[in-house]
């Protein structure tokens, strides 16, 4: 667009390791302001466009905390290359996804936040999202209690809630639905980012997608965002995903953070099960590949990585497998119709259930529920013939019709 | 009373001011300016409680919670006002006699002959012999024809070939209010029965041996098998407590080839408080996870509902794996033992999971055996203690085994929801008293309509799509998984938030699904037409041929033109035949319905609210989507049209 520009900066992963080489940022920003702003922000992860909104042309931004510290350091570069994604007179939100708390004592650690006197038509709005080894306990107290065998109606309820698991989830939704209310309804552009900018503001911009876009609700679309959004933000994958729930050594890295995400999805997709093209095996394909696959795709912590061991060249591309038809058809929705509108979930804790289909897959009987799945797909299905034959019968009808009329003008 | 302002429960922005309404028989709130008018109705009948709050610089708050659940806040401007709506809504919602009860105002427009049908739709004389009795084991028995037996039983009841008059009533009077073993289920492939009754009077150590006798009738009823189960659906504790105070429970050394079974079921003060701690955590404003899992939790419901499933999955394997005839009693045999009773038979048997079985089974465990409507829900003004959600936990059990078998039952989610609706409505006379006696002395079905007419009526709705006769979930008996299930049981948001919509699945599949069948059904029938007519013109076109054989070759290219003219325009055509699509909104069934209330006030949009909680507030705006069950109106008419006619240019 007029506004916007690819840049290609980080061609050698030379101004930030975890970005991809080509980015996307405002026209009016040069390369050389964009290094200056990748030393203020932490890991060289600068503010870049992560979704543009056709509806209003407003945009949603991602980056990592600024390096402010404790004596309020500030760069004018950074204040000119947000600004720059503003119109004229407009206000935008920065939403930082950590409570006000946590991003004032990251100051004492040279990180920080954007001070209003230094962003004055920008509004931050604190989100708390827990990070690294309380979402892993997190997730470690709720595969535990999912495997608990005893009888106790109580315990499991109070085990449920112990795990703090949908705690999170809601967490996130919220904190996605805030930055896509203030895309969609406010007419404001958005500045997302925690701390590193790698997980929870990864979560929140794509899940913001997904609710905002109806083209990531397709199956494609949904690869392309965790593409996007994911492996080229440059979400560290290996250092998240290599143990699961059943580890007993305490990986500092370790996180269920794409679980989290994909855990995300599935509630929207039961709130909105029209709404999407992939159903619920889709996600849980993408879940066991991501901690174990015989591809490549989700190998390395980011681009760079991926490029040093030469991946493409070297693994399959999870995405081509998924991609061919007699693969693709287990995980179409067949209730799926295209929806163009903004999706809005309910974050109640009424609304959200576990996730049963992965912490519950072993556990419980699913011959019922698979037969009803496949009840809907005959249902489905038998529609489509239906129609099909209606409409040849149609043509002909018309052609025939139209034969005899032509004979009689003759 | 007018600028009335009724608040919106989960977001305090949307408020909406309006005119309160007080008839005979409804509280009705009528929205000012807005085109459409909306209205909100609460049947007097519903109304569980009212709270009169502190006053506030607005007004005086008025809250009114719904026995269905809903709650209403609304803000009357003046205290005086205020106070006499209060009064008056007290007054109204605590009739004194039946004949206040809306019943016997409420009109469908129905002729006399309409409305004794609507009576004859559920006869359970039909339903014994579809079990198929009379027959060598059991027959019926009129020893109880004028009440003169047992006043809180139907005056038909299906007893052993074998129990004679004077065994049925020597039994009688060892049972608490005389509620003697009858025959609830009977199953013809093994003989197997289940039978029902109160707690016997045996104290510490009397006995009764034509109450012995009575059972020992049951077991040889059933030849295959040499004992029965007595099944006291009470926690051990409680029934003790009872031998005290004279009643209790069988002792296995004084009948001969008995297995006696604790399963403990809590009684109806229980279950009363646990609701009632249950609903709490559904009215908490914007609830933390946590919150809400612990409420769920200490209010124990789940927990309830588990031991009555455990309690009716318990006889239903005992009948159909074992083939043991089994005896039910809690107290005095009429809620907990209808609860079981009824959940067992409903997995025993595939009748009992359609539409029609299941208002027969109700009619027949419920209404005939003498559960005390009234006094559970609060129909007349009465003894608070006594009002309990016996029925609404039956119901739900039903909901839990709908989410573990979804093919299973030929009605849907609203179809359970509807009943429970009319339980507490007193819209129709099925559910009026507490006996059959009372409700002949009352003569209801002379005065009043059957419910089962009116939902039979709108069946269209209540269907479950996934439903098939021939379907494997369908046939024979259910088992829902035993071990470890406690994570099968789930919270109920379609009753217990009834009415916030905004918390529920935004499209629902169920009416999706319905609608693609709907389809396809009217594509079937124009698939035939088309036949037929394409058959016709074939004959006729053979017949031109002859004569214009040569013409039509030279026509042929340029037929081929037009057609696709008209092949583009046929798509129009094809949507107009769609006009009879059903609005596929949940209420619809109720139209005419005014007990239901249609209140759609999540379908505006309010500015959002940023900060506080972006959750509720976002979640409003999307019913612009089309969502199949949409909050009712602007569904998916216009774009079902749409997608049909994408597949048709296709």
């Amino acid at each position: 667009t007029d506004e916007w520009r690819l840049s290609c900066i980080n061609k050698e992963f030379s101004v930030c390791p975890s970005y991809p080489p080509v980015v996307i940022v405002p026209k009016s920003i040069d390369d050389e302001a964009l290094r200056k702003v990748a030393m203020f922000r932490q890991g060289s992860r600068f503010p870049v466009l992560s979704y543009y909104h056709k509806k209003n042309g407003m945009v949603m931004m991602r980056s990592s905390q600024p390096l402010t510290g404790t004596n309020g350091r500030r760069c004018k570069e950074d204040e000119k290359l947000i600004n720059a994604t503003l119109r004229p007179g407009k206000r935008g939100y920065i939403i930082d996804t950590r409570s006000l708390n946590v991003a004032q004592q990251a100051r004492a650690k040279g990180g920080g936040f954007e001070q209003e006197a230094h962003y004055p038509q920008w509004r931050r709005i604190h989100k708390c999202i827990e990070r690294f080894n309380i979402l892993q306990e997190s997730l470690i107290k709720l595969v535990e209690a999912c495997n608990d065998q005893s009888h106790n109606m109580d315990r499991w309820l109070s085990k449920l809630e112990a795990s703090n698991w949908l705690t999170h989830i809601k967490e996130i939704l919220t904190a996605a639905c805030l930055a896509a209310q203030c895309i969609d309804r406010e007419g404001a552009s958005v500045l997302v980012h925690g701390t590193e900018g790698t997980d929870s503001t990864l979560q929140v911009t794509s899940l913001a997608q997904i609710i905002l876009d109806p083209r990531c609700r397709t199956i494609r679309g949904f690869e392309s965002l965790v593409v996007r959004v994911g492996l080229q933000a440059g979400h560290p994958f290996q250092q998240r995903c290599a143990q699961s729930a059943y580890s007993n050594s305490k990986q500092k890295w370790e996180a269920p953070v794409f679980l989290l995400f994909l855990d995300c999805v599935w509630q929207i997709l039961r709130q909105f099960p029209c709404s999407f093209e992939f159903n619920e095996q889709f996600l849980i394909m993408l879940f066991e590949h991501a901690y174990a696959s015989q591809f490549g795709t989700f190998l390395g912590n980011n681009e760079n990585e991926r490029s040093k061991l030469k991946l493409p060249q070297k693994t399959m591309s999870l995405w081509s497998w998924v991609n061919r038809s007699e693969e693709l058809s287990k995980f179409q929705n067949p209730l799926f119709e295209a929806n163009s509108l903004v999706i809005w979930p309910s974050v109640a804790p009424q609304s959200l259930q576990l996730w049963e289909g992965v912490f519950l897959r072993w556990n419980r009987p699913s011959k019922f529920l698979d037969e009803a799945h496949e009840e809907m797909i005959n249902i489905i299905k038998y529609n489509k013939e239906l129609q099909a034959k209606v409409n040849a019968l149609r043509r002909q009808l018309a052609e025939m019709e139209t034969d005899d009329r032509m004979q009689e003008n003759l | 009373v007018e600028n009335v302002w009724l608040l919106d429960r989960l977001s305090s922005r949307k408020a909406a001011l309006g005119t309160l309404y007080l008839t005979a028989t409804h509280v009705i709130f009528a929205e000012n300016g807005s085109e459409t008018r909306k209205e909100t109705w609460v049947l007097h009948s519903q109304i569980s409680s009212i709270e009169k709050q502190a006053t506030t610089a607005t007004g005086c708050p008025l809250l009114i919670r719904c026995k269905n659940f809903q709650v209403i806040q609304l803000v009357i401007p003046q205290e005086r006002d205020c106070h006499d709506v209060y009064i008056s809504l007290i007054r109204l919602a605590r009739p004194v006699k039946y004949e206040e009860l809306y019943c016997f105002s409420f009109n469908p427009k129905l002729d006399k002959e309409e409305r004794e049908q609507g009576w004859k739709l559920v006869d359970l004389n039909e339903e014994y012999n579809r079990m198929g009795i009379p027959n060598n084991y059991w027959q019926i028995s009129d020893v109880n024809r004028d009440y003169g037996v047992c006043d809180s039983y139907p005056t038909e009841v299906y007893v052993p070939k074998s129990a004679t008059a004077h065994i049925i009533v020597g039994s009688s009077k060892f049972r608490s209010r005389r509620r003697f073993p009858a025959l609830s289920y009977y199953c013809k492939d093994n003989n197997a029965s289940i039978c029902r009754s109160s707690q016997p009077l045996s104290g510490f150590s009397a006995r009764c041996l034509e109450d012995e006798q009575m059972l020992q009738a049951i077991r040889k009823a059933n030849p295959g098998s040499d004992f029965i189960y007595v099944v006291d659906t009470r926690p051990k504790l409680n029934a003790m407590a009872n031998r005290a105070a004279g009643k209790g429970y069988e002792n296995e050394d004084n009948y001969s080839n008995i297995k006696f079974q604790f399963i403990g079921i809590e009684n109806i003060h229980v279950m009363r408080n646990s609701l009632q701690k249950m609903l709490e955590v559904c009215e908490l404003k914007s609830p933390s996870m946590s919150d809400f899992l612990w409420g769920l939790e200490n209010s124990g419901w789940l927990k309830h509902i588990k031991a009555i499933m455990d309690a009716g999955i318990f006889i239903a394997k005992a009948v159909a794996e074992e083939g043991v005839s089994v005896l039910v009693h809690c107290s005095d045999g009429w809620d907990r033992t209808a609860q079981v009773c009824s959940v067992a038979s409903l997995l025993l048997d595939p009748y009992y999971r359609t539409m029609k079985g299941f208002m027969v089974l109700i009619e027949k465990d419920w209404v005939s055996f003498g559960h005390k409507f009234n006094h559970r829900y609060g129909n007349l003004d009465g003894d608070p203690k006594e009002i309990s959600p016996v029925i609404d936990q039956f119901i739900e059990c039903v909901w839990q085994l709908m989410e573990q078998f979804p093919c299973a039952f030929e009605f849907n989610e609203r179809f359970l929801i509807h009943i429970q609706h009319h339980i507490y409505s007193c819209q129709f006379g099925n559910f009026l008293c507490n006996s059959q006696k009372e409700r002949r002395e009352l003569r209801i079905q002379e005065r009043t309509y059957s419910l089962w007419a009116h939902l039979w009526k709108n069946r269209a709705d209540y269907l479950n799509p996934l439903y098939r006769s021939h379907h494997s979930q369908t046939q024979g008996a259910l088992y829902p998984q035993m071990a470890p299930c406690n994570f099968l049981y789930k919270f109920w948001s379609g009753m217990y938030n009834r009415f916030e919509k905004g918390l529920h699945p935004r499209q629902s599949v169920t009416d999706y699904l319905m609608a693609v069948k709907e389809e396809t059904q009217q594509l079937e029938e124009e698939l035939e037409v088309l036949a037929e007519r394409l058959e016709n013109l074939q004959k006729s076109q053979l017949n031109d041929n002859k004569v214009k054989s040569m013409q039509q070759d030279r026509s042929k290219h340029l037929g081929l033109s037009t057609s696709n003219n008209s092949l583009a325009n046929t798509p129009q055509e094809y949507s107009s035949d769609l006009k009879s699509f059903p609005s596929r909104s949940p209420s619809q069934g109720d139209e005419e319905d005014s007990a239901l209330i249609l209140t759609q006030d999540n379908l505006k949009s309010s500015d959002p609210d940023l900060s506080a909680n972006s959750d509720q507030e976002s979640g409003v705006e999307d019913l612009s989507c089309r969502s199949p069950s949409g909050g009712g109106c602007l569904p998916s008419e216009d774009s079902g049209k749409d997608s049909d006619e994408a597949v048709f240019l296709a």
